[in-house]
């Protein structure tokens, strides 16, 4: 791989877009601040829209293959990927700093975020999940600060962070591992409100498979979208590799899946008809049935278009994953209480807009630090 | 002291004389009502009304019944909010209300989503939003008194009692001397682990509007990942330092071959 930095254009369409989206979300935010809460769908009978269910769920699952990466780089010495850990470990640290960001903006107090720092409360999913967001994005701070450190032409820190980083990787490694899985213990919490299809005392380990799954997809994403937008080249078996990885995971998770499905509503549950049997089956085949079967195909697993298409499947997949655990699977309950939810434009505007946000970030990232065409082994 | 309530529907009148003097000790404003297709006003609980009287309306032949519903905080043994609460600005006070400290709170509203009642409630659409809920009137239990809501009720629908165990014995009293009154159940005696509120009711609950909620302790539910947290950490360390110390091995012993 050869630098390509200087081939990426500041200014694209797809830029102006995205600035476009920004100005807007930018606007909305400040009134958000400024006006105290503004009008969202939000209620009473239903606290948490699609700030928590789409921003800060699946981009905590997007950032998986942060942890995923560094343990393999790190901790298991597979050197052949060692090319991708820079962009997987930045992408999970952008994806931490948005979910961070839209816990600010969710939250009725943004300036007390640090009471779970001092005021612990140990019984609570939701203290565990605060903390694990704190620590493991300090941990991706530093994970990803060589190529920051490089620019700045600060070498001596450079050389300590790398050679603390074994230690780092493992301890990113554990607590990425907790805050995965944490985030699903949150919605333990409500047996009565969230559909059978959902609930069970495995969605913690169900919602730490799904991440690696989806880590695993969106940086073969990113590899492939670097190849055709920013013009670098392209490793193909690292591409395959992962999607291997993304095979063994996938099927592991049908196997989790299955499991929560037969012991809990059973089979027929899935083919009720109800709007929330559709959402099932739409994340399962979508998210992981269709993967599994392309994947299996050595054609699809050995093309450029195959992987990006099952990637694309995956991540969408387990997106619908989490929207169905923290919305349409509680919708139901919320409607025997007599209201319902979908959110209004000031919500789709911001969970768009910290999208957008990530998207920039990434690209000057690209644009000014050595992010793709990194090569030390 | 355990402060605990005995509500039973049979007795209520429909007065709202409860609404009002839980206003009136909490100081919490009015909210602009209007006549719907029910008569219960407010229509539902919001962060300025911790309690109302539902009211629900039925056709036996020519006659019309009218079956009330006291809603508000049950004040549970094991309350789901309080486990939920990251800043513990919710605790159940030895006293046995759940109150809330809003100094400590951060707005994320999962003690609503944990509530298997839905009663904790928020200030939408202000920009220092607090959780709102009924106290008990903690501050009344604490000088001897009964909570408002209590004092004021005319008809003895809302019987304070100090220990919950009073009042599950004086609701079991009620349904052995009275059979075919009630509805055989006494809500809250099981419900999410127990409940200090106690309710009894003449129809079965679900059709006066409240939840279907198991007995599951539900703190229980989140403790079983909690608790597991250390074993956890112990296995990822342990195959971590492990995979990496094998893994150097190799790589050292790769390096002596090429060497």
């Amino acid at each position: 791989m050869k630098p390509t930095n200087d081939q990426i254009k500041l200014f694209t369409p797809a830029t102006i877009g995205l600035l476009l989206v920004i100005i807007f979300g930018a606007y909305t935010v400040f009134m958000r601040f400024k006006m105290g809460d503004i009008h969202t769908n939000m209620q009473d009978d239903f606290p948490w829209g699609i700030w928590i269910g789409f921003n800060v769920l699946g981009g905590v699952a997007m950032a998986g293959g942060g942890f995923v990466t560094a343990s393999a780089v790190y901790l298991l010495n597979m050197k052949k990927y060692k090319p991708i850990a820079r962009p997987a470990i930045l992408t999970a640290f952008i994806g931490y700093l948005l979910a961070a960001s839209s816990i600010m903006i969710d939250i009725g107090h943004p300036l007390r975020i640090w009471h779970p720092i001092v005021m612990w409360q140990i019984q609570s999913v939701m203290f565990i999940v605060a903390i694990h967001v704190l620590l493991y994005t300090t941990v991706l701070a530093l994970e990803s600060s060589p190529m920051f450190l490089e620019k700045l032409k600060l070498d001596g820190l450079k050389n300590i962070v790398e050679k603390i980083m074994v230690g780092i990787a493992l301890f990113g490694t554990l607590l990425s591992v907790l805050h995965q899985s944490s985030l699903g213990a949150v919605y333990l919490i409500v047996p009565y409100k969230l559909n059978a299809l959902w609930y069970s005392s495995i969605l913690p380990f169900s919602f730490l498979v799904s991440a690696i799954m989806m880590g695993l997809c969106m940086v073969s994403f990113l590899m492939i979208l670097s190849y055709k937008f920013f013009k670098c080249s392209l490793n193909m078996a690292i591409l395959t590799g992962l999607a291997r990885g993304a095979l063994v995971t996938a099927a592991f998770y049908l196997l989790v899946k299955t499991y929560i499905l037969l012991s809990g509503p059973g089979l027929s549950a899935a083919f009720a008809g109800s709007m929330e049997s559709r959402m099932y089956l739409l994340e399962m085949s979508v998210g992981v049935l269709i993967p599994i079967f392309l994947l299996l195909l050595p054609a699809v697993r050995n093309s450029l278009a195959g992987i990006l298409l099952v990637d694309i499947l995956v991540i969408c997949g387990v997106i619908i994953n989490r929207l169905n655990v923290s919305i349409f699977g509680m919708l139901r309950q919320a409607e025997e209480m007599g209201v319902q939810y979908s959110p209004n434009g000031n919500e789709i505007i911001i969970s768009l807009f910290m999208v957008a946000v990530g998207a920039l970030l990434y690209k000057l990232a690209v644009k000014y630090f050595n992010v793709l065409s990194y090569e030390d082994v | 002291m355990e402060a605990s309530f005995l509500v039973d529907m049979t007795k209520c009148i429909g007065c709202r004389g409860c609404q009002v003097a839980c206003k009136q000790w909490n100081q919490n404003k009015t909210d602009k009502t209007k006549m719907g297709a029910k008569f219960t006003n407010p229509v539902k609980l919001n962060a300025k009304t911790y309690t109302n009287i539902d009211f629900f309306e039925s056709v036996n032949g020519d006659n019309l019944t009218w079956d009330f519903a006291r809603n508000g905080c049950f004040h549970c043994k094991k309350p789901a909010c309080v486990s939920a609460c990251p800043v513990s600005a919710l605790v159940k006070t030895k006293e046995g209300s759940v109150i809330y400290r809003a100094e400590r709170c951060i707005g994320c509203r999962y003690c609503m989503l944990g509530c298997p009642f839905n009663i904790p409630k928020f200030e939408w659409g202000t920009v220092f939003p607090k959780i709102q809920k009924c106290t008990f009137c903690h501050d009344r239990l604490l000088e001897n008194k009964n909570p408002a809501c209590a004092k004021t009720c005319p008809s003895g629908t809302i019987h304070f009692a100090d220990g919950i165990e009073n009042n599950l014995k004086e609701a079991r009293r009620r349904l052995s001397e009275n059979p075919g009154k009630y509805f055989n159940h006494i809500y809250g005696e099981k419900e999410a682990g127990g409940t200090s509120v106690l309710l009894l009711s003449a129809v079965p609950l679900d059709q006066i509007g409240y939840q279907k909620v198991g007995n599951a302790v539900i703190p229980d539910l989140t403790w079983k990942y909690i608790g597991g947290i250390p074993a956890v950490i112990g296995m990822v360390l342990a195959a971590g330092i492990g995979s990496w110390v094998i893994t150097r091995r190799n790589k050292n012993m790769d390096k002596e071959d090429k060497s």
